[in-house]
């Protein structure tokens, strides 16, 4: 199976405006082929590439998934099944800000689960899910972020909340919703 | 420390940099510059980052030394930085009211610390304040004094055993190895650090990444690796950057890469980022995840001291147990077994958290009673609350109840409880927390985190939590204990790796110590007011002052009342979210 590059530009290109870098790469083949030569005489370079992927795009486009796999010539499957294995990797694309709970011990001791859900209520957010419709926001829980005595601990596009109260935070949601 | 000259030390670990650190640093940096106090002691007025000090609870922590004595400041802004810039380094007169208490100085009283020694006093970013303290004097040692065979007898002599969770000596596991016949093998660093409520090992990156660098050049020496791979949480920023600029700083000064010092010894380390799979802590894991695969363990043996990353003898070793083998190479093998119990040796790093007071990073000797480590190191329960237990060994571990806290921190007391020592974290839980809750919040974690490869730990698991579901949902069965004890022990015993045979533990450790919460919960009570399903709110009339503040919190609209008189929660509306609980003031907010 093969895709043609140009679907894959045009894809890219919204991938690309998506996560507001402002840069529109004219050609995903030149990045593509970059990365294919970085890592095409290492061994065990799965893991490595996606997370090349993950990181330039937010997530990883299945179409690129295929380009690659195609071009080292290691079937589709065993990407897939390693980007399905590990909670680092989406494949989907995520919301423009992210919103981390920490759900580790002492932050379910402090209360997180009351929080987390508070969370998901105000973000309008469906069972399973976890970016909103209009791709402001993803939420997602991580295990322990290291902060526990200042547990429990929420992390809204990298800036840290210590002692957070579900209060607190839908405030702080609020204010990001209206100043969009 | 007798240099003249001012210097600030702020705490830049990830708790202090949480709490607002890099405000304070900047503030620090202006207030300097404003009062041209730079200009006065030229280049000995630096500004150091240090790592973890500890107790994160008081962050952001700073140290103020002046003329060689020194003051150390909690809770500190950055609005708070003027005045002791002002008063302490213009007017000589500290600011009593901000400087730390009798709290502090206990917290480090009763610790020993080796591995902690130098984390938060050198700048983790700068290989010459590692030097200083005698860093990398140990790799010389080895590496011109010493063959592999002498330094692994110096390890085993001196009783280390693995700090990752399963305490194997560490000398016998490198002797093994150096023992395997093979043209190339592999010397790993488990940084992975999966317990969801721990933070040790990155602490320690964080804090001396040179130690754990040095730590495993001499491991490599001693079985015979060229290669090392360092394997840590791509969730760890922080670390990573620090080991990074480690590695390359390592490698200039000639203690990492082609003849190390000049001798025919030759190694480098590379980091390899972990994905977010806790089972990937296990070492056969582990491996697959480095070869690039899915994270999946594998049956043993063969161990991967005999073939291990791409087929070739391995050795894997913790962070912390890495980070403790120059100290002892350094001091002696006699030195490190002067504590500790006899047959678990030297010190442990635990991650205290959850209800005690002082909650951080600790060090403390083997053989400490758990007591001693929450009352005096921790201060006691928060908010002078009753102690209910103690979770140690994080999702593999069990909990030791309030009862038995005489008993002694070490590999073989924990292991008689039914808990382990683990990887280091220890949880404090009080009569507000739900046991059969701790349990399940556990077992969703190993649930979702079970490879799924072997059927006993993918099922099992499964089926263990829809029970503990059901109970804390108020739908338990009368023979659902039994079912749970049962049920468990024989995932214990038919899984294939560690994650399938410990997972169990929190469930069978609760219900062994707290049976009657288990009890209750079938009766439809959770005694602790914790489970939500059995729980109902209601208004205490004659606390309520009927100020709005609940009703404006519910999500739901179930509050109504009239201002100032007393309001009403309606219990077909409530979805049981605690915000007004949370909110009201005047504890007028009741829950059964
Ligand atoms: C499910 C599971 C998770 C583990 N997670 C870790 C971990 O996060 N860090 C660690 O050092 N060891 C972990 N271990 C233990 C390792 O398999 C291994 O025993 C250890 O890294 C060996 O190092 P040591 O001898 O220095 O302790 C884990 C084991 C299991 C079964
Ligand atoms: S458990 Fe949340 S920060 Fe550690």
């Amino acid at each position: 199976m093969s895709v043609t590059i140009d679907d894959f530009s045009s894809h890219y290109k919204e991938i690309r405006k998506m996560k507001h870098t402002g840069l529109v790469l004219e050609h995903a083949e030149e990045y593509l082929e970059k990365i294919y030569r970085k890592y095409c005489h290492e061994k065990g370079s799965i893991i490595p590439i996606l997370q090349e992927f993950e990181n330039e795009f937010g997530y990883i486009p299945e179409e690129a998934i295929r380009w690659i796999a195609e071009r080292l010539e290691i079937p589709e499957s065993r990407f897939f099944g390693v980007a399905t294995f590990y909670a680092q990797f989406h494949l989907k694309p995520r919301g423009k800000r992210i919103i981390t709970a920490c759900s580790g011990t002492a932050c379910h001791v402090k209360g997180s689960e009351r929080l987390i859900n508070g969370i998901r209520r105000e973000l309008n957010l469906e069972e399973g899910e976890d970016t909103t419709e209009d791709m402001e926001f993803t939420f997602e829980k991580v295990n322990c972020v290291g902060a526990c005595s200042i547990a429990p601990v929420v992390i809204i596009d990298k800036k840290v909340y210590g002692k957070a109260t579900t209060d607190k935070i839908i405030k702080e949601i609020k204010s990001l919703k209206t100043g969009q | 420390m007798k240099d003249k000259g001012i210097r600030i030390n702020i705490c830049m670990g990830t708790g202090g940099i949480a709490a607002g650190g890099a405000q304070v640093m900047e503030a620090f940096k202006k207030e300097l510059r404003k009062a041209g106090i730079k200009a006065s002691v030229g280049k000995r007025c630096t500004m150091h980052k240090v790592g973890c000090r500890g107790l994160c609870a008081k962050d952001v922590l700073v140290d103020v030394v002046k003329d060689g004595n020194k003051f150390t400041y909690q809770f500190i802004q950055a609005d708070m930085v003027p005045r002791i810039v002002q008063q302490h380094l213009i007017e000589n007169n500290p600011v009593s009211e901000w400087l730390v208490g009798e709290d502090y100085h206990n917290f480090h009283n009763k610790q020993v610390k080796v591995v902690l020694s130098d984390c938060g006093n050198i700048d983790p970013e700068d290989i010459e304040a590692y030097i200083k303290v005698k860093g990398y004097e140990a790799l010389k040692t080895v590496l011109k004094k010493l063959t592999p065979e002498k330094t692994i007898e110096i390890i085993k002599k001196s009783g280390l055993r693995g700090r990752g969770g399963a305490g194997f000596p560490t000398g016998t596991k490198w002797e093994i190895c150096r023992g395997v016949e093979a043209e190339q093998k592999y010397i790993i660093c488990n940084a992975d650090e999966g317990d969801p409520g721990a933070f040790m090992d990155r602490s320690v990156i964080e804090g001396n990444p040179h130690a754990v660098i040095e730590g495993m050049t001499i491991g490599a020496y001693a079985i015979g690796a060229d290669i090392g791979y360092v394997y840590i949480r791509a969730e760890y920023p922080l670390a990573v950057e620090r080991l990074k600029l480690a590695l390359k700083q390592a490698r200039k000064k000639k203690l990492l890469g082609k003849n190390i010092l000049g001798t025919k010894f030759s190694f480098d380390i590379k980091i390899k980022l972990g994905a977010g799979a806790f089972v990937c802590g296990e070492e056969t894991a582990l491996i697959a995840s480095i070869e690039g695969e899915r994270g999946m363990p594998r049956a043993k043996p063969p161990f991967p001291v005999h073939s291990g990353l791409w087929g070739k003898p391995t050795v894997i070793n913790n962070v912390e147990t890495l980070a403790n083998v120059p100290y002892i190479i350094r001091n002696g093998d006699k030195w490190f077994s002067s504590y500790g119990t006899e047959k678990s040796k030297g010190t442990k790093v635990f991650a205290l958290t959850g209800k005690v007071k002082n909650s951080g990073l600790i060090e403390v000797p083997m053989g400490i009673t758990l007591k001693e480590i929450i009352y005096d190191i921790g201060g006691g329960i928060e908010n002078d609350k009753a102690l209910k237990a103690v979770q140690t060994g994080g999702p593999s571990g069990g909990c030791i109840p309030a009862g038995m806290v005489d008993i002694k921190v070490d590999y073989e007391s924990l292991a008689q409880v039914g808990s382990i020592v683990g990887s280091g974290g220890m949880i404090v839980l009080d009569e507000d927390d739900c046991m059969v809750n701790v349990a399940k919040y556990f077992l969703q974690f190993t649930q979702a985190e079970s490879c799924g490869k072997c059927v006993p730990c993918r099922i099992g698991t499964k089926r263990l939590l829809e029970i503990l579901d059901r109970i804390t949902k108020g739908n338990g069965k009368e023979t659902d204990i039994e079912l749970l004890e049962k049920l468990g022990n024989d995932v214990k015993s038919a899984s294939l790796c560690g994650l399938g045979q410990t997972a169990p533990n929190p469930v069978l450790s609760t219900i062994k110590y707290f049976r009657h919460e288990y009890e209750a919960h079938l009766k439809g009570k959770c005694p602790a007011g914790v489970c939500k399903d059995l729980l109902t709110y209601y208004i205490l009339e004659e606390f309520c002052k009927g100020c709005g503040a609940c009703m404006r919190a519910c999500p739901a609209g179930a509050i109504t009342g009239e201002r100032k008189k007393p309001h009403k929660i309606d219990p077909e509306i409530c979805i049981k979210c605690g915000a007004c609980f949370e909110v009201c003031k005047f504890k007028a907010v009741g829950k059964e």
